[in-house]
């Protein structure tokens, strides 16, 4: 990554300026709000876009523009946590299942088709049922869910170095699977990871939504955007703006990501950077 | 007239020309060779003539077709190349559709040139047999791939073929008919016939007239006898000499101890079925018995898919054996326990100086890998065998600390050669060490080789289906054949009296020397 691949494909460049623009958003709301959150004054309640609340109040009287930071934050948390642990597991398992083959490649390809078979929601539910609903167990039902997508990311990738000469030469020179794994393989898959990576956050926010809409994940006094909405459907037909307020900041969030995964994946894929000069040149 | 005549070619990719003022006319019925190494622009001039040239690309001057200007419009420009053009490209695997039947494939081209010659004729004419329309590309050999490439350019009756490598991919048995395929076709029908290669052997069995590009410009152009006995610019002369490989006689030492001993191994493989009673199995290799002494250069040669590499990869401990067993220096082993130690004492040199090394590792990381078998040595003692084996290769220290995307081909396959030699083994497995090359580069590493081989004592075993680079290095050569070892002795005796048929078909492949 550089400034020129970055110069080179402005859709990059957009979606990175606005993903980083709303986790600043989310960020800054760790130490300042305009208004705090937890602070609930009937009197004001379903006031209009103003110069004191940006954007509003909602049923409650809370300021809107505070919940829109705060709820960014708990879903590029939640997002970026269940990445983490998709990545975490699904990557060496994918690595596993390429340097070993074989049994190893078998029960990992298996592992992951089962559980592809289950939706996060389902698992949610799961471990809701077992352990109460929070944020915590939204990660942890999302990071399930991106467990397998990694694992076979990791593996398609590592099977195609995997036949390159320069591992043939590392087995030569001795290095067992996990020496080749993490000297070769890993860092020759690094950028499908990372745009992998972008677009499971985004999906991971979408998934943090819904099972916070359906009340599975996020709990109040915390908020998040899916929460919002699950609090501003009961008013939807007198005061729509509750639910536009919270519903457009997902889609532009997601709709950022997005941008800046096809970026990614233009900028980093080898098999499109080797368009253009080397293509048909000799 | 000219049938295709290009003037004040230039094809320029960003701010860098890749062709520049490129001029040539051939006349109708001409057989132009177009030889170059690879980056020389020779395959960019192809893609012009025929308007596939990638989006990217700045084109200015022009090219004629029968004095017609190439049509600007794309639509007018498909149907003119649908009728009027053919082309072979190197690899028939991927310019034939995997999904596709041969005989679907070459019909389709028949429909869409509304031309009225049968599948079954052009089958015919590319000397494939009815039965072979039935198949998929994959059930059919390399050779046999590109004849029904060729099938499908001659479907649309062009009158200009133009064939880019068709024949690098092949092995030399291969090669020559499918060179001879495509003379007797182009005199058969009268075609115009443009021929880019990089091996001017080929260009010059082939061709009444070539033009040499290098980096981008048309060094010279002349008939094939003028090119070949009275080479005027420099870059043709070092081209020609190039072609010419040197013997690299090397003294055999008196005391022939064998180093490698290899006893009667197979390897197989299974395939096809889930369930173990349904699978067939393969014998790559069947029974193979040889053995390298201390010091001499033993050479496999054999056509593609004998066996030659799976052997290879076994007796370096890639694979291991399904029966038999290997001796390295009286020590045992069937392949992949190959103890480190013993691993330290043979290396191996891919044919692929562009995959050999990790794109993403500086070459010094690539080269000191293997010392990594001989248990911990010193910081210091690991510069010191670096610094070593890149010297040894005519390369400097400093080079270490770069990436592989800064070097050549040649320059790769040097630093592949100074990593097989940094843990200083005895063996090396050189498995076709020069064919990935440009020819002018070739020269060069097997000299080095050779050179390496006299002042550390090495062992060679030489896989290659080329004849030349057999002929030059090797003290004993052994031809195999479906998995078996067919025939043995010295390459004079080989090449004076070849006895089995599949050596008597090799030497006849051999295209004939230039100059």
């Amino acid at each position: 990554m550089n400034w020129r691949l970055i110069r080179n494909h402005p859709s990059l460049l957009i979606g990175l300026v606005a993903t980083a623009l709303f986790a600043l958003l989310g960020l800054v709301s760790l130490w300042w709000t305009p208004f705090p959150i937890e602070q609930i004054v009937v009197a004001r309640r379903f006031q209009g876009p103003g110069p004191v609340h940006w954007l509003g109040t909602d049923n409650l009287g809370r300021d809107m523009f505070s919940l829109v930071m705060s709820g960014t934050l708990t879903s590029f948390w939640v997002g970026a946590a269940a990445v983490v642990i998709g990545i975490g597991v699904g990557v060496p398992l994918g690595l596993a299942a390429a340097a070993w083959g074989g049994a190893v490649e078998w029960l990992v390809i298996r592992i992951s088709d089962v559980t592809f078979a289950f939706p996060s929601v389902v698992i949610a539910i799961l471990i809701t049922t077992l352990m109460g609903p929070s944020a915590a167990n939204a990660i942890i039902a999302i990071g399930i869910f991106n467990i397998p997508v990694f694992a076979r990311v990791a593996r398609g990738g590592a099977l195609a170095i995997a036949t390159q000469d320069y591992v043939s030469a590392a087995r030569l020179a001795g290095l067992g699977n996990v020496a080749i794994s993490v000297r070769h393989l890993l860092p020759n898959i690094m950028s499908l990871i990372i745009v992998q990576g972008t677009i499971q956050l985004s999906l991971g926010i979408l998934a943090e939504a819904g099972l916070s809409y359906i009340g599975l994940g996020t709990q109040p006094p915390a908020t998040s955007l899916g929460l919002m909405l699950r609090d501003a459907q009961s008013v939807f037909l007198i005061h729509p703006w509750l639910s536009i307020v919270p519903g457009l900041a997902i889609v532009l969030i997601v709709i950022a990501l997005n941008i800046a995964g096809d970026g990614l994946r233009d900028a980093m894929d080898p098999r499109l950077k080797r368009e253009g000069i080397n293509h048909g040149a000799g | 007239m000219a049938q295709v005549d290009i003037e004040n070619l230039t094809i320029s990719f960003g701010d860098r020309e890749a062709v520049s003022d490129l001029s040539i006319s051939i006349k109708r019925g001409d057989r132009f060779g177009v030889i170059g190494e690879s980056g020389s622009g020779k395959s960019l001039t192809s893609m012009a003539i025929a308007g596939l040239l990638p989006e990217t690309a700045k084109v200015t001057g022009t090219i004629r077709l029968d004095g017609e200007p190439l049509p600007a419009d794309e639509k007018a420009m498909a149907r003119l190349r649908g009728k009027r053009i053919g082309m072979v490209f190197q690899e028939p695997m991927t310019a034939l559709n995997p999904l596709m039947k041969i005989g679907a494939q070459i019909d389709e081209a028949l429909r869409l040139t509304h031309e009225r010659g049968t599948v079954a004729a052009l089958l015919d004419e590319v000397g494939l047999i009815p039965a072979h329309a039935d198949r998929f590309p994959h059930q059919l050999s390399g050779g046999q791939r590109q004849r029904a490439m060729i099938a499908m350019a001659l479907a649309s009756q062009p009158d200009l073929l133009i064939a880019d490598e068709p024949t690098s991919a092949l092995d030399v048995i291969t090669q020559r008919t499918v060179l001879d395929l495509i003379a007797r076709v182009c005199d058969h029908r009268g075609m115009t016939l443009i021929f880019i290669s990089h091996d001017i052997r080929a260009v010059a069995a082939l061709c009444s007239r070539i033009g040499v590009m290098q980096g981008g410009r048309l060094v010279e152009t002349g008939t094939t006898a003028d090119i070949l006995t009275a080479p005027k610019a420099d870059y043709t002369k070092r081209l020609l000499a190039a072609s010419r490989v040197e013997r690299h006689v090397v003294a055999p030492l008196e005391h022939k101890q064998a180093l490698l001993e290899v006893r009667n191994v197979a390897r197989e493989y299974g395939h096809g079925g889930f369930w173990p009673w349904g699978r067939k199995t393969l014998r790559a290799v069947d029974g193979v018995s040889l053995s390298i002494a201390a010091g001499e250069c033993l050479a496999l040669v054999g056509p593609s898919g004998c066996g030659k590499s799976t052997l290879a990869r076994m007796i370096v401990g890639l694979d291991s054996v399904t029966e038999g067993e290997m001796l390295l220096e009286g020590r045992a082993y069937r392949g992949r326990d190959l103890p480190p130690l013993l691993r330290a004492g043979l290396s191996l040199v891919f044919q692929d100086p562009f995959g050999s090394f990790d794109p993403r590792m500086t070459i010094g990381d690539s080269i000191a890998e293997p010392l990594h078998l001989l248990g911990r040595i010193s910081p210091m003692e690991r510069q010191a065998r670096l610094k070593e084996a890149v010297e040894a290769v005519g390369l400097e220290e400093s080079m270490l600390s770069r990436y592989p995307h800064e070097f050549s081909g040649g320059q790769r396959q040097r630093l592949a050669i100074a990593r097989a030699l940094v843990t200083k083994p005895k063996l090396v497995v050189l498995d076709e060490p020069v064919s990935a090359l440009d020819v002018s580069v070739r020269g060069e590493v097997l000299q080095l080789l050779a050179r390496l081989r006299r002042e550390h004592g090495l062992s060679y075993l030489l896989i290659s289906h080329d004849l030349d680079t057999v002929a030059a290095m090797a003290d004993r050569v052994l031809i195999m054949e479906a998995g078996r070892i067919v025939e043995e002795g010295t390459p004079e005796r080989l090449f004076a009296q070849p006895q089995h048929a599949l050596t008597k078909a090799l030497m006849a492949a051999r295209l004939p020397d230039v100059a």
